[in-house]
Order: C-alpha cells, then structure tokens, then sequence
C-alpha cells in the first residue's frame, strides 16, 4: 500500500501514517493475520499430497481423526460448505484458506471447537436451504453428472435432514428404496424434499395438495403413504 | 250540447219540466213502463238546464234547493259570483248524495235478498241501469264537470258516480260476490255448464269498479282465486298420483291447462292467465314431478323403454313449461341410457369369457356383436331425444353423458378404441362381397363414426384403424376406395387432420401402385429381355403413411431375385432419389405345384414360397439348413414350416398387434404432451402450474384424454432438458427458458 501524501489542513484523522506509533499497530496486526495464514498453510500441507499440491480423501480421513470427528459426519460437509469446496473427497489450498480463515481457526484444536458453531450456523434457515442445494451438487462427482443414484441420494437426504426431519426422512427414504418410477434424483426433485419437509405436515400430510407443481415423485411418495394408512 | 237559450225562463215552468224529467228517468231505469224521452223533451229539458244554471237530479232537496237558485240566475253569473264555488259545491255534493240515496233505497236491498247466482245477476242488472243513470245525470251536469270539477280538483261525474257505487255497494257485498264467483268456477271445474257471460259481466265490475286500476280486481277476486285453484289442484293432483298411470295423468293435466286457459279467455281478466296457469302448472306437473316420472312401470323408464313417442312428446311439452322441468328428466333418462349400454357391456363381457378365445375380428365375436348393438342403443335414444324431445340441449347432453360413460369400457381387454376399429373393418371388408349394399355400408359407418365422439382414446382408434386400413389394402382384393375415403372424412371431422393425413395417404399410395404397376408391365412388353421370367406386381408404398413392418434378410430364391432385380431397374429409370425397402414378409406367391397326383396351384406367402422352392433341389432339408438357406430367425422358421406342416395352408398372422399399437400411441403421446407445452410456455414465457396442465388438457382432448400425472412427468422432464425451470420466487410458476 502506498504511502498516502501529508495533508495541508488539519485532519482529526491520522491520515499520513508517519507516526512511528501506527506503524507498529499496523504492521503488528498484519503480522498477526500473516501468523494466522502462515499457520492454515502449515495446516494445510499436513494433510496435503506433495505431488498434487491437494487434500485428497487420504489426507481427508487422517484430518478427521486428528479432529476426532468421523469423515462421514455431516460437519464435515458443513467445512466443505464453509470451504464452498468443488469436489468431493478434495480440498484445494484456496478453499481451505476460505473456510479456516472464516472459522478463525488456524489449529485442530480451534477447529474442534469452531463446529458447533459452524453447525448454529448452518442450521440458520437461510443458511440451511444453501447448504442443502450445495450437498447434492457436492455429490455430483462425474463431468455434467445431473443426478444422483436412489441409494447415494438416500444417504445424502440421511445425513443432511435426519437431524431436523427425522419421521419424514425414514419413510421418504423406505419409499425411495421401494418405487420402481425413478432410478436417479434430480435438482430439483431434491429441492422439494426440503420444501416438503418444511411445509407439509407430517405424518398427517392433510395440506398436501398434488394439484400444485409438486414433483411427481412427492405426488406418489404421498399416495403410497395414504395407501398405506388404510 | 244545448243551444243558446234567454236568459231568464219561467221558473215554475222550467221546474216542472225538471220534475216531469227526474221522475221519468228513474222510472225507466227501474223497468216501470215509460215513454223514453224524446229529442224535444231532452233538448227541453237542456234547455232548462242550461238556463237555470246546473242542478242534480236529486228529489224533493234538489228542487228545493233550485229554487233558491232559480231566480235571476243564470250559468254565466253562476260562474262568476262569488258564491259560485259555495253553489257548484253544493251541487256536487247533492248529485253523489242522489246517487247514493238510489243505491241505498233501491239497489242494495234488492241485492241483499238475493243469493249466489241469482244474487249475481242482480248485481249485473242494477250495476248496468247504475250505470245508465249515472251517463244521464253526467250529461245534465255536464257544466259542473266543465268547470267546478277541474277548478276544484274533484273526481269528475262519472268517476265520482262509480265511487259511490263501490263505497255502498259494492264494499258491502264483495265478500259474497267473490264466494258466488268462485263457486261457480268449482262447479264449471268439475263438469258443470255455467253461465259464462254473466261471469264475464261480474268480472267486468270487478275491473271497472278500480277506475282504471285493477287492484279491487286483484286483490277482492284474483287473489281468492288463485288460493282457491292451488287447493283444487293440489287435491286433484295427489288423487291423480296414486290412482292413474303417468300416460293417463299428463293427458289429465293437459287437458286442464286447457281448460284454464280456456276460462281466462272467456270470462277472466287476460292479467290473470300467466298467474294462473303457473299455479296450475305448478301443482299438477312441479310438485309430483318426480313421482310421477319415476312411477314403476309408466313412469319415463317405461315409455322409453316401449317407445311411446306421443306420450314422450306430452311428457316434453308439459315438464318444459315449468322452471327446471327438464332436469330431473334428463338426468333419468341419463340414468337410463347408461343402465342399458353398461348392461349390453356386460353381456358382451360374460359371453366373451365363457366362449373359447375367439378370433376378435370375427363378425360375430362378442365384441362386435356389441358395437352393433351399441349403435342400435343410440339410434333408438337419438330418436327419442330428436322427435319427442325436439332437440333440447339438455337431452342431447344427457345422451352423450351416458354413452360416454359406457363406450369407454373394455370387454376381455380389447379397448372400446379397438372393438369400434374392428367393426369398422369389418364393414368395410363386406364392402366387396356383396353381402352390404354400398347404401347400407355408408350408413353403418356413418353411425359408427358418430360412437367415435364418445370415445376418450381417440389416437388410439385412428392408430388401430390405420393397422387394419394396411392389412385391408395389402391383402384385401375388395377394398373400395369410396368407402375408405368415408370413413377418413369423418374421422377428419371428429378429430383434425393429424390422423386421417397419413391413412389418406395410404389409399392413394395404394392408386398409384396400381398405375405403376401397369407402366411396368408396358415397360416389361416394350423390353422383353427384361422379363424375368415370372410374374411380378410389385406395390410401392411411401413408409412415413404406413405401419413400419419388420422384414427380415431373407435369401431370396434365384427365381425371385431377378424378379426383384428386373423391377428394380425400371423403377431407377423411372423415378430417381427413391431408396426402395423390400417388405418380403407381405408378399404373396402363387406356385405350381406338381404332386405325383396332379399339379396344384398354391397361394402362399413369400416366405412359404421360399421354403417351398428350397425343395425343388432337395428332397429332404434340415430345419438347420433351411435356416442357414434362408437366413430367417427362429420365430419365422416356425412358424413358417408350421403353416406348411399342416393339413391346410393358412396363412398366419402376426402376434396379437394390440401391443405394439398401444406401445407406439403411448410414444406419441409423449411426444405430443411435450410439443404442447413447449408451445404454450413459449408464447406464455411464464405460467403457473395448474394453468399449464389445463391449457395441455384442452388442447390435446381433441386426440385423446390426457393424464394429470403425465402432463406432470413431462413438465419434469423438460425441467431437466433445462426448456423450463420454476420460478425461483413461486414455486408454483415455471419460465420458459430461451
């Protein structure tokens, strides 16, 4: 940054950083936050492959017992969320920075204690619908890959809304596992799962109208459960 | 009126005359003998009035009131003095006194004594001499209505007169007026003969009485009248209900609404005819509507059922005069229509499960048996609606309710789409056989085609229709071109263009294969060493009209090669940029073929010709080789070496073909949902969810019925072929994308 040129008139603000004061101030909390991002890279290339410069799923799986936290722990896709990571399994320098910086947490330790407040924040309603649209485009691995296969898609809807929705999840997911309609889910066949969560009562499902532009899946996935009932 | 006279006349004289004419006049009106006056007399008598100014005709205090007047006085100064209201008030209020002195001394008590129709007639005479009188004294003072009357706003002399009448008179006797009118009409109503003009004339007071207004009328005689008929009828009309039989009960209530109207004509006010006859209408037809037309065996079932035209036609004419008459009508004859077609499904039902499988074509399998009866049903029904019901909407609509309900039904899984496509085959393969005159054949299919309007799948007949059309023009010898053209103007008629085009088409392929043939037989005749040494008729047919066919490699046998390759030449030169693809498996063949007995001539499809002509080298073949020979798949060589095993040579048709017609109508209406909405959400640009699916269902009813849910799935579909996406605000809405 360059030096800015000394002011005529009197300015209350300390615009020409001369002053040796200010400089100190300056230069300590510059060095503070490079200390912080010397220590994410340090953290960073413990866990990250030499030749490909990326955590891969290896260093994914120690990182996680080192944070005492399962890989298939839904916290670890809200890190990915918080990373806004690309591709599943990997995490680049860039995404790792992203996310350790907005936890503030430069150690293991930190981190450890940075998830539960990650997992407030996720869970806020604004929050939740993005992390739930970025878990299923996180799962889409292949190249122009739309879909995800019924058993994947059933893990994912376990993961991600068995905590908050639990009743609708077990039986949405023992229907999934049953209907011989769809093979794979869709965008937005995902995205009216939380919708459906979210608005329609359950198990009594009486506000359910298959008039609207609910998803066919839904329509059927509601039949077979009023069939079921009687 | 008078002439000028003088001034001043002897009083005394004029007096007496006055007298003289009082007296005579109300002689006369009492019916005592009376010379009636004549001209001198009244001019007279005018005279006098004019002279002594005006005066009532009242007795002894009108004369004694002249008196004072007499002197010096005459019409003019009347008008002007100041006393002259003081006078003409005097008079006015002497001439209503006068009047009702009369009514009182001499008309009421005579009315009193009388009773009913007597008391009636009564009423009617002294009402006309009232009347008379009143005319006459109107006249006389004549000058007070000229002046007195609109100076002082008064009811003018004749009015004032009627009033008189109906303050005294008729006040007092109304009540029993309007009993003696009533019963009378109860009399007439049961049988009787009455006296209907004297009805007429009590009306008339009735009417006249109001001054212009019809309120005494209405409110003293009409409405006791009215109150009185709803009872009569009401009575009647439960007597009738348990006692008669529908037939009998219209005609009875017919006739009485005739009657009535009749009565209103005669002797009624015509004010009163549309009261009246509602409240006829309403008791005999409204109220015991529904008992009457569900009644156990006359009721509209049974008229319908025995084809009782006239008293269908009275059962329309009357429930149409009432508000909603035609309702419950036309809901049971709903009701009706759909019990007798479901019935003639299930018949067909049971007999087709309880025969053997049977060809579904055959002419008199239980499916086609149907549609002929079917089209008996609705022959029968359309007459009734058309004749006795004279076309009314509502009878139309209650027809087509209940046939669509029963033509969409299915009998041992053939669909409704397939049986009436069958039938229609059937008619048109007769159409050469002489067993249909051409006549008979345009109306069946004339009739058939109308079912078609009652069928949901439309797509799914034109396509089975179109399947048969191929067989029909490929190997049926008969099939006329006039009566193929019928049936697709109809089939144009009811469902647009899309279908018809392509089996269109089709017979004029079919022309045009005949004209090619014969240029190539001239070709074959022009070059004879060209000839292959067989006969060929050769069929070319455009594939996007046709039903595609499978057609396997087959080797042909060298014989049928150069067939193919002579006409292959001529066709190259006739026509260029045109691919043919050989459908061997619709050929046919005729072989010589010479048995140690003697030769026969066999027909045979190429196929069969083919195996055949194998044996011509060969005595004995493997089924292993015939295949490698021929090149045919398993399927083919059975069923080929089969037909020839056997003791008669049939030749067999493919599987059953319903499958493949279902299957491919099924694509189309994919493809056809999808085009649609494409359409509309492209113009639209944005729409909302159920205003999309209804916009899809009515465009595409013309072809076919289509299913909520599909609409749905393919609206998914294009979401994910990214033509749609949901609006990210109201997720209810979908956007085109460009």
């Amino acid at each position: 940054m360059r030096r800015s040129s000394t002011r005529k008139t009197g300015s209350a603000l300390p615009v020409n950083p001369s002053s040796g004061s200010s400089d100190t101030y300056r230069s300590a909390s510059s060095k503070a936050v490079s200390k912080e991002v010397e220590r994410i890279d340090n953290l960073f290339y413990a866990y990250a492959d030499a030749s490909s410069g990326l955590i891969d799923p290896e260093g994914i799986e120690s990182f996680c017992s080192d944070l005492e936290v399962d890989y298939t722990d839904v916290r670890i896709l809200m890190l990915a969320w918080k990373m806004k990571a690309e591709k599943q399994g990997y995490f680049t320098l860039e995404e790792w920075r992203r996310g350790l910086k907005a936890l503030h947490a430069d150690t293991i330790s930190k981190l450890k204690k940075s998830l539960s407040e990650l997992e407030k924040e996720v869970a806020r309603p604004t929050n939740f619908s993005d992390f739930y649209s970025y878990s299923f485009r996180y799962c889409l691995t292949e190249d122009k890959q739309k879909c995800i296969d019924i058993e994947s898609a059933c893990e994912l809807l376990d993961l991600v809304l068995g905590f908050q929705f639990r009743p609708q999840v077990d039986k949405l997911v023992e229907y999934l596992k049953h209907q011989r309609d769809y093979k794979v889910i869709n965008m937005d066949q995902w995205t009216s799962f939380l919708r459906f969560c979210n608005e329609i009562n359950f198990p009594s499902l009486d506000n359910y109208d298959a008039e609207l532009a609910w998803p066919l899946i839904l329509d059927n996935f509601v039949e077979w459960i009023r069939e079921k009932q009687s | 009126m008078p002439i000028h006279a003088p001034k001043t006349v002897d009083v005394e004289a004029g007096m007496a005359v006055l007298k003289q004419s009082v007296t005579k006049l109300t002689n006369i009106l009492e019916g005592l003998p009376e010379l009636p006056f004549n001209t001198m007399e009244y001019m007279l008598l005018c005279t006098c009035v004019v002279s002594t100014d005006s005066f009532s005709l009242s007795l002894l205090s009108f004369l004694r009131l002249m008196m004072d007047l007499l002197l010096s006085l005459t019409i003019y100064d009347l008008c002007t003095t100041k006393s002259a209201d003081d006078i003409g008030g005097k008079l006015y209020a002497e001439y209503k006194k006068s009047l009702m002195d009369y009514l009182d001394s001499r008309v009421l008590p005579s009315l009193r004594s009388k009773h009913d129709e007597y008391m009636l007639k009564e009423l009617v005479r002294r009402w006309l001499n009232y009347k008379v009188m009143v005319r006459w004294l109107s006249r006389f003072f004549h000058y007070l209505d000229r002046y007195f009357v609109k100076k002082k706003a008064l009811l003018p002399l004749k009015e004032a007169g009627i009033t008189c009448f109906r303050d005294l008179v008729y006040e007092e006797m109304k009540g029993k007026i309007k009993d003696a009118v009533i019963s009378l009409i109860y009399q007439e109503r049961e049988g009787s003969q009455i006296d209907r003009p004297l009805l007429n004339s009590v009306v008339e007071i009735f009417i006249q009485i109001g001054l212009g207004s019809k309120e005494y009328y209405k409110v003293d005689l009409e409405a006791r009248l009215l109150q009185d008929t709803a009872a009569y009828y009401s009575r009647k009309a439960s007597k009738w209900i348990l006692e008669d039989s529908c037939p009998e009960y219209m005609l009875k209530a017919e006739e009485r609404l005739k009657q009535e109207k009749d009565r209103v004509d005669h002797y009624l006010d015509h004010t009163t005819q549309q009261k009246l006859i509602e409240n006829v209408e309403h008791q005999l037809l409204s109220v015991n509507e529904i008992q009457l037309l569900e009644k156990e065996n006359s009721g509209l079932i049974a008229l319908l059922r025995d084809g009782k035209v006239d008293d269908l036609e009275r059962l329309y004419r009357l429930f149409s005069r009432i508000p909603e008459g035609l309702t419950h009508v036309s809901q049971l004859f709903t009701q009706n229509v759909k019990a007798e077609g479901t019935a003639l499904v299930s018949q067909a039902e049971n007999a087709a499960s309880s025969k053997r499988a049977e060809k579904r074509d055959a002419a008199d399998s239980p499916q086609l048996v149907l549609i002929r009866r079917i089209i008996e049903l609705h022959d029968k029904y359309m007459g009734y609606v058309q004749e006795s019901f004279q076309n009314h909407t509502l009878l139309n609509k209650a027809l087509k309710e209940a046939f669509e309900v029963f033509c969409n039904k299915s009998v041992a899984s053939s669909s409704s789409a397939e049986m009436l496509a069958s039938f229609c085959d059937n008619v048109l393969r007769k159409a050469g056989s002489e067993k249909l005159s051409d006549e008979e054949i345009d109306r069946t299919l004339e009739k058939a085609m109308k079912l078609l309007s009652y069928i949901n799948d439309k797509d799914l007949f034109a396509e089975f229709s179109r399947k048969k059309l191929a067989r029909r023009l490929l190997f049926d010898r008969y099939a006329n071109e006039d009566h193929e053209r019928l049936i697709l103007t109809y089939l144009k008629q009811q469902c647009g263009g899309q279908f018809s085009s392509k089996m269109e088409g089709m017979v004029t392929d079919l022309t045009l294969a005949r004209e090619n043939q014969s240029c190539f037989e001239d070709y074959l005749n022009v070059n004879p060493h060209a000839h292959p040494g067989a006969d060929l008729s050769v069929s070319v047919l455009t594939t996007g009209f046709w039903p595609s066919y499978k057609s396997s490699d087959l080797t042909l046998p060298d014989e049928m090669v150069k067939c193919i390759e002579a006409f292959k030449k001529f066709y190259e030169s006739s026509s260029k940029n045109r691919k043919l693809s050989w459908i061997y498996s619709l050929g046919t063949c005729n072989i010589n073929a010479k048995f140690d007995a003697k030769s026969i001539e066999l027909n045979v499809a190429t196929y069969q010709a083919a195996v055949l002509l194998l044996f011509n080298s060969a005595d004995r073949l493997s089924y292993g080789e015939i295949k490698a020979q021929l090149n045919l798949t398993d399927e083919d060589m059975v069923r080929v070496l089969h037909s020839l095993s056997c003791a008669r040579y049939t030749i067999l048709k493919k599987a059953p073909m319903t499958d493949t017609v279902i299957e491919d109508v099924n694509k189309d209406r994919r493809y056809a949902v999808d085009a649609y909405i494409v359409r509309i959400m492209k113009s639209r640009k944005a729409l909302g969810h159920q205003q999309l699916v209804l916009e899809c269902i009515q465009q595409l009813s013309l072809m076919f019925k289509p299913d909520v849910k599909l609409i749905k799935q393919r609206i998914e579909d294009l979401i994910t072929r990214e033509f749609l996406e949901r609006d990210g605000e109201d997720l209810n809405v979908y956007k085109y994308i460009a």
